[in-house]
C-alpha cells in the first residue's frame, strides 16, 4: 500500500514531535492529501475556531501516489481553516517537497498550538525536531531555502516555508517550496506564520517502496503516461505554451475580467499572453520565457521559467531579480495584468517574482489592487493615501504595491487584508470581486456561466481549481458545452467538483485531467493502494470529500446565502464580446445544484445524503 | 469581404507573411474573401494542419468542427484558431 502509514504530530506550544500510525480506515474512505487530511482536520478542530488562534491546526499532507512512479506524483496540500476566508482551506503545490516528505516515510504532518518563538521543523527520515528560526525570521523564501540548506550542509534538503507576507499577517500569504512552487490560496501561509512556524525542511532517502502490486502499478503508470504523451494538450500545448496560452482565448470569447470586472475584454491581453512571452523583446532582443520546467515525476512540464529585462524600471540596479525564476502562469498574469489594466509583461513578471520571493498569492493580491484602482478612479482613495498615482494600467503602481504589501508597509498593510475587508472599510463592499472573502481567478462568469456556479459553491471561496468547467465550456474537455447558457451546468459543476476532489486526494496534479479521466487514475490507485478503489468507490469518495468540506463550512457559520456572487456579475451585463448583455444566471443554476447534491434548500446535506456517503 | 484571420500558439508558424496584397502583423492577417466563404474555406486556403485546428472562434463564438464547412463568414468577421491547448 502506497501510504507510508505514519503521521507526524507536532505540538508547537510544547515543542514536541510524535509519530503515530495513519488511520487506515480513513485512508480507505478518503484516499490521502486533500480528502484524508481534511478528515483529520474536521475531526480535531472546532469549526468556529479563529483561524489565527493557537487552537487552529494546519496540516501538510501527501497522497498515496506522491513520490511514486505515477506521472505528476509530487503533490502535497496544506489544509487548515483559511485566514482569508474562515472556510476550509486546502492549497495544493507541486515542486519536489511533497515527494521528499513521502520518501522520508511520512504521509502527513499535523501542527497544533503555537510556538512562543519562531521555529522551523527539520525532518531527516524518521528523525524530526523543532529548531530555533531566529536566523531566518524576517527573511524571504529566496533567502530562507539556501540558508537552511547551508546550515544543515544538505543541498538536497527540500524546504516549504513562508516569506515576509506570512510573518506580517498578509491574509493571503502563501506557503512556497522550491523557490517558486506554492500552496497559494486562502491564506494558509498566514496561519503558518501565526504559529511562529517559519519552515519545514525535509530530507528523505527511503523512497516509496510499499506499492501493493508493483507489476500492475508499473503497467498502469506506463499506460497513463502514454495517454498524457499522446494527448495534444498535455503532450504539446502545455509544455510549449503553459497555462498562459489561455489569455488570448478567454479574451477573445469575452470572459477576461478586466479592471476589477468592469469589462470582460482587455485590449492589452496580447501583450501579456503566452505568445508574448515567446517573442523577443524590443529592448534587449531576448525572450521573457527562458524554458519550461517540470515538478517531481511530471511528464507534462507546464511550468514557466522567465527572466526580466535587466533595464526594466522594476529591476534596474537590482541584480537579485536578474536571474531565471518562476514565470507567469495564466491566473497570476491575469490578476496582476488584466484585473488592473496593466499590459507591461516585465512588470507583471516582476510582481510575480515578488509574490514568490515573499510568499504571497498573486491572484488575491492582484485582484485587490484592481479594487484599489477602482476606488482611486472613483476618488474614494487618493494619491496621498496610497503614496502613488494608482490609475488603471499603471505598472509603476502595481510594482510599488507588490513590494509594500508583501512586507506589510504603508498602504500595503491594507491591501494585505484582501478586497473584502478593504472595500468594506472604504464604504464600497460591492466592489470586492470575491466569494466567501476570496478573490476570483481569471474567468468572468458572465461569459462562462458554469464558472459562476463553481465559484459560488466552491468550499474554499472563489476558485477555479475546485470545479474547472472552463475545460468543457471553453476547451471542449471532455465534451464541449455552450459557455453562454445555464442549462446543464449544475450537473457539470457537480461532476467536475467531485472528480477533482479525487485527483486532489491521490497525490497527482489536476492538470492530468486535461487528458485523464477517473478511468486512467483508478488502475494506478488500485495497484498502488487497494483494489477497493473501484470506479464506483472513487466517485463516491469525491462526493464524500465535497460534502465533508461543506459540512465544516456550515458548522463554521456559512449558509446558502454565502453561495453567492458580487452584485456586479448578476446585475451589470457584459459590455462587449459574445456575452454582451448577459449577467450570470446563478439563480437559475443553484436550486438544481442543491437538488443534485442531495442538499436541502438551505444548502445543508440531508440525512439521507450523509448516510449514503457514510458521513 | 474583409475578414481577419488570427492564428495562435504553434499555429502562428502557419501564418503567411502576406496574402491579398497585405502583410501580416503579429499573428493577424487581413484577408479579402469572396462572398459565401466559410470557416473551412480559410482553413483549406492556408493548409492549416487538421490536428492543429482545434479551437475555432468566429467573433469569439465557438464553431463546432462539423459546422466549419457551412459557417459562412461575414464582412469584418474575426476568425481565430488555436491548436489543442489548456490552462488554469
Amino acid at each position: 500500500m502506497a501510504w507510508a502509514g505514519k503521521v507526524l504530530r507536532v505540538n508547537l506550544t510544547a515543542g514536541t514531535c510524535a509519530s503515530e500510525p495513519l488511520n487506515m480506515q480513513w485512508a480507505r474512505d478518503y484516499i490521502g492529501q486533500r480528502g484524508l487530511a481534511t478528515k483529520y482536520f474536521v475531526e480535531e478542530v472546532d469549526a468556529k475556531v479563529d483561524p489565527l488562534s493557537p487552537d487552529n491546526k494546519i496540516i501538510w499532507a501527501t497522497g498515496p501516489l506522491t513520490g511514486t512512479m505515477a506521472s505528476t506524483g509530487g503533490r502535497y496540500s496544506v489544509i487548515t481553516k483559511g485566514a482569508l476566508t474562515g472556510a476550509i482551506a486546502c492549497s495544493n503545490s507541486g515542486g519536489y517537497w511533497g515527494a521528499e516528505l513521502k520518501m522520508a516515510g511520512w504521509d502527513m504532518i499535523i501542527f497544533e498550538g503555537k510556538s512562543a518563538k519562531p521555529v522551523y521543523l527539520v525532518i531527516e527520515n524518521d528523525k524530526a525536531e523543532l529548531l530555533d528560526a531566529a536566523f531566518i525570521w524576517g527573511k524571504s523564501v529566496w533567502e530562507t531555502e539556501p540558508a537552511i540548506k547551508a546550515k544543515h550542509q544538505e543541498p538536497q534538503m527540500r524546504v516549504s516555508s513562508i516569506g515576509r507576507a506570512g510573518e506580517t499577517g498578509c491574509l493571503y500569504a502563501a506557503v512556497v517550496n522550491d523557490l517558486h512552487r506554492a500552496a497559494g490560496r486562502s491564506g494558509v501561509g498566514t496561519v503558518m506564520g501565526s504559529k511562529n512556524l517559519k519552515a519545514i525542511a525535509v530530507r528523505g532517502t527511503k523512497g516509496v517502496g510499499n506499492i501493493r502490486d508493483f507489476k500492475a502499478f508499473m503497467a498502469a503508470t506506463t499506460a497513463a503516461k502514454k495517454v498524457l504523451h499522446d494527448n495534444a494538450v498535455t503532450g504539446q500545448g502545455l509544455p510549449m505554451y503553459g497555462t498562459q496560452v489561455l489569455m488570448n482565448v478567454i479574451n477573445t470569447m469575452g470572459a477576461l475580467p478586466t479592471r476589477n470586472h468592469r469589462d470582460v475584454q482587455f485590449d492589452g491581453a496580447k501583450d501579456i499572453s503566452a505568445e508574448a512571452m515567446h517573442e523577443p523583446r524590443k529592448t534587449d532582443g531576448k525572450k521573457n520565457l527562458v524554458t519550461n520546467q517540470a515538478c517531481f515525476g511530471c511528464t507534462i512540464a507546464c511550468g514557466r521559467i522567465s527572466k526580466i529585462d535587466e533595464t526594466h524600471f522594476t529591476v534596474q540596479n537590482r541584480p537579485q531579480y536578474w536571474g531565471a525564476s518562476g514565470g507567469l502562469e495564466y491566473e497570476a498574469a491575469w490578476a496582476l495584468g488584466a484585473a488592473n489594466g496593466v499590459n507591461d509583461l516585465e512588470a507583471l513578471t516582476f510582481a510575480n517574482f515578488i509574490c514568490n520571493e515573499h510568499g504571497m498569492d498573486p491572484i488575491s493580491f492582484g485582484a485587490t489592487v484592481g479594487a484599489v484602482m477602482e476606488l482611486y478612479d472613483m476618488g474614494v482613495l487618493t494619491k496621498e493615501q496610497l503614496g502613488i498615482d494608482a490609475r488603471y494600467g499603471s505598472a509603476e503602481a502595481l510594482a510599488y504595491f507588490a513590494e509594500l504589501t508583501c512586507k506589510g508597509e504603508g498602504f500595503g498593510k491594507e491591501i494585505a487584508q484582501g478586497s473584502k475587508r478593504l472595500t468594506a472599510k472604504y464604504g464600497h463592499p460591492d466592489l470586492s470581486m470575491s466569494v466567501k472573502g476570496q478573490e476570483f481567478p481569471a474567468y468572468d462568469s458572465r461569459g462562462i456561466q458554469g464558472m459562476g456556479l463553481a465559484y459560488a459553491t466552491s468550499n474554499r471561496g472563489a476558485c477555479h481549481l475546485r470545479g474547472y468547467t472552463v475545460a468543457s465550456e471553453v476547451l471542449g474537455i471532455p465534451v464541449k458545452t455552450d459557455p453562454l447558457v445555464t442549462e446543464g451546468k449544475a450537473g457539470l459543476v457537480k461532476a467536475f467538483q467531485d472528480a477533482t476532489a479525487v485527483f486532489d486526494s491521490a497525490g497527482v496534479c489536476v492538470f492530468t485531467t486535461f487528458a485523464w479521466t477517473l478511468a486512467d487514475l483508478q488502475p494506478q490507485l488500485a495497484a498502488a493502494c487497494s483494489d477497493e478503489f473501484t470506479m464506483d468507490e472513487l466517485g463516491k469518495i469525491g462526493e464524500r470529500v465535497w460534502n465533508m468540506e461543506r459540512e465544516f463550512n456550515n458548522r463554521a457559520g456559512f449558509t446558502h446565502k454565502d453561495d453567492n456572487l458580487p452584485k456586479r456579475l448578476t446585475t451589470e451585463p457584459a459590455k462587449t464580446g459574445p456575452a454582451k448583455g448577459l449577467v450570470n444566471g446563478l439563480d437559475k443554476m443553484l436550486p438544481e445544484y442543491y437538488q443534485l447534491r442531495g442538499w436541502d434548500p438551505q444548502g445543508r446535506p440531508t440525512k439521507e445524503t450523509k448516510a449514503r456517503l457514510g458521513l | 469581404m474583409r475578414v481577419t484571420l488570427k492564428l495562435y500558439a504553434m499555429l502562428r508558424d502557419h501564418l503567411p507573411a502576406e496574402a491579398d496584397g497585405r502583410r501580416s502583423a503579429g499573428n493577424e492577417l487581413p484577408l479579402d474573401m469572396a462572398e459565401g466563404a466559410t470557416v473551412q474555406t480559410v482553413i483549406d486556403r492556408f493548409n492549416l494542419p487538421a490536428k492543429l485546428v482545434h479551437l475555432v472562434l468566429v467573433n469569439g463564438v465557438y464553431v463546432y468542427p462539423q459546422a466549419r464547412g457551412a459557417h459562412a463568414l461575414a464582412d469584418n468577421d474575426e476568425l481565430a484558431i488555436w491548436p489543442p491547448i489548456a490552462g488554469g
